[in-house]
């Protein structure tokens, strides 16, 4: 069980999106999920190991380290990919039931099940939404969570059993920091193509609408 | 999810390459992937754990390691590859409009439609002419641009390509100035100098390919100026004999296995 899955789900949305899709779907493989696992995953590795304190007293390193850390960029990081990946899903199942339903009565109910009108089109629509709310939702709690995107050299902590204000450490700063930046640039353009697919859409399918609406009335 | 991944995206944009850019390709994988995870990565693999300061200061070390090394090399190589095969991508979308436009005439039975059936289209080998020539060598040029921009930024970061055995830090909380002593700075050197070496030749190579499809652009172009005065018939007729010649070249070359799984 790995990235594998998630990458193969993927290819299987792209049969279904428009042009604006397929390059999210390109931004989503490249930039973030391939950074994620080739670069991103071995900078985290040992951040709890290379987390030092100034203080020998047991336990105050734990538990200064989860105080800051309370979920750590990493694990945010992957979790972001997976819901963001995930309502493409209900494209992939919508397409299924079509085909489902056609055999189910056999006979051609649709034109062509994988193509985008009536409730797949709202579906798609549904799910763009969703994308765009899940990455604005995930950018908003890491903003919350550390305090903005910056990752100081430096915290002071002061919890049980610490016995004073303790100097702590955390390892690679600057190097996260430019990774965490990159996170944010791909999931603002992830959003930005989300938003410009949503309203070609929209826009194009108003337009269908009225001019068969314009059609009819003048027939 | 791995570098594998990015080799079944790029190959399928091997077909439309040309010759040289086939090469690229080929080294882009062999020498530069696959050195990086099959060798460099080891060698970086304990930077930070190995990274020792003769001080028993807590936090100097972090402090002054992240001070030395803002962004690890091995990062900064895996960025750069993933940017200089992202262009590739360009071509890829290309030609899958191309193709998906092609599909569509020969759904609505258009009479200009060449085809027997969507099998062939799918299969199609696209010349490079026309706005596919644009997109090709426009991606050409950012890879050369990519290229360029992180060695230089690897140069900037690191004085140069060389691994120092030793460096002083002075940075807050250590108390004076401290010996740091970086882990394998000769292998690292090594594998610096070899991994810079392959860019250069990936950038010599993509200027190579440009200079090719320019000069190919400007000779069809006399050519076509030529044959408007001429009689169109001889001319074309070696011209096509020229372009079945290319094509078997290209064709050739098209059978080397790229063979690399991680």
């Amino acid at each position: 069980m790995s990235w594998v899955l998630l990458r193969d789900l993927l290819s299987g949305v792209n049969k279904y999106s428009t042009g604006i899709g397929r390059i999210w779907v390109a931004v989503v493989f490249l930039f973030r999920l391939l950074v994620y696992v080739a670069a991103a995953e071995n900078i985290w590795k040992h951040e709890h190991d290379e987390f030092e304190c100034n203080i020998k007293q047991p336990g105050c390193e734990n538990v200064c380290f989860d105080h800051f850390f309370p979920v750590s960029h990493i694990r945010l990081w992957a979790l972001q990919l997976i819901m963001v990946s995930t309502p493409s899903l209900l494209v992939v199942f919508h397409v299924a039931y079509r085909e489902n339903r056609e055999k189910h009565h056999n006979q051609k109910l649709y034109k062509n099940p994988g193509k985008t009108d009536g409730g797949l089109l709202c579906t798609y629509l549904i799910s763009l939404i969703l994308k765009t709310g899940l990455e604005i939702f995930f950018l908003v709690l890491f903003y919350k969570l550390y305090n903005g995107f910056k990752i100081p050299r430096l915290v002071k902590c002061n919890i049980k059993p610490c016995p004073n204000t303790v100097d702590c450490y955390i390892s690679k700063p600057t190097e996260k920091m430019i990774f965490l930046y990159f996170l944010v640039a791909t999931s603002c353009l992830c959003i930005v193509l989300n938003v410009s697919e949503l309203s070609y859409l929209v826009f194009k399918y108003s337009i269908k609408c009225y001019l068969k609406r314009h059609v009819k009335n003048e027939q | 999810m791995d570098w594998g991944a990015l080799h079944t995206i790029l190959g399928g944009v091997n077909k439309h390459s040309t010759s040289i850019g086939k090469i690229w390709l080929t080294v882009l994988f062999i020498f530069r992937i696959m050195i990086l995870v099959v060798a460099a990565e080891k060698v970086w693999g304990d930077e930070q754990d190995d990274f020792v300061c003769n001080t028993l200061q807590p936090g100097c070390k972090n402090v002054c390691y992240d001070h030395f090394f803002p962004i690890s090399h091995i990062r900064l190589w895996a960025l750069q590859l993933i940017f200089v095969s992202t262009p590739a991508l360009l071509v890829a979308m290309h030609v899958a409009y191309r193709r998906h436009e092609k599909k569509r005439q020969f759904r609505k039975g258009d009479q200009k439609c060449e085809f027997k059936d969507i099998e062939e289209i799918r299969k199609q080998r696209f010349r490079i002419e026309g706005s596919l020539w644009w997109t090709y060598t426009s991606s050409i040029f950012f890879r050369l641009i990519f290229e360029a921009v992180f060695m230089y930024a690897f140069y900037f970061m690191y004085d140069g390509f060389r691994m120092p055995r030793l460096m002083k830090c002075n940075a807050w909380p250590c108390p004076n100035t401290v010996d740091c002593f970086v882990s394998r700075p000769t292998e690292k050197t090594v594998f610096t100098i070899f991994m810079i070496a392959v860019s250069s030749i990936c950038i010599l190579l993509n200027v190579a390919e440009l200079c090719y499809l320019l000069t190919r652009f400007f000779l069809r172009r006399s050519k076509k100026a030529g044959n408007s005065k001429q009689q169109p018939n001889h001319e074309n007729k070696e011209e096509t004999k020229q372009n079945e010649m290319n094509e078997l070249i290209s064709d050739s070359c098209q059978n080397t296995v790229i063979g690399f799984s991680s």
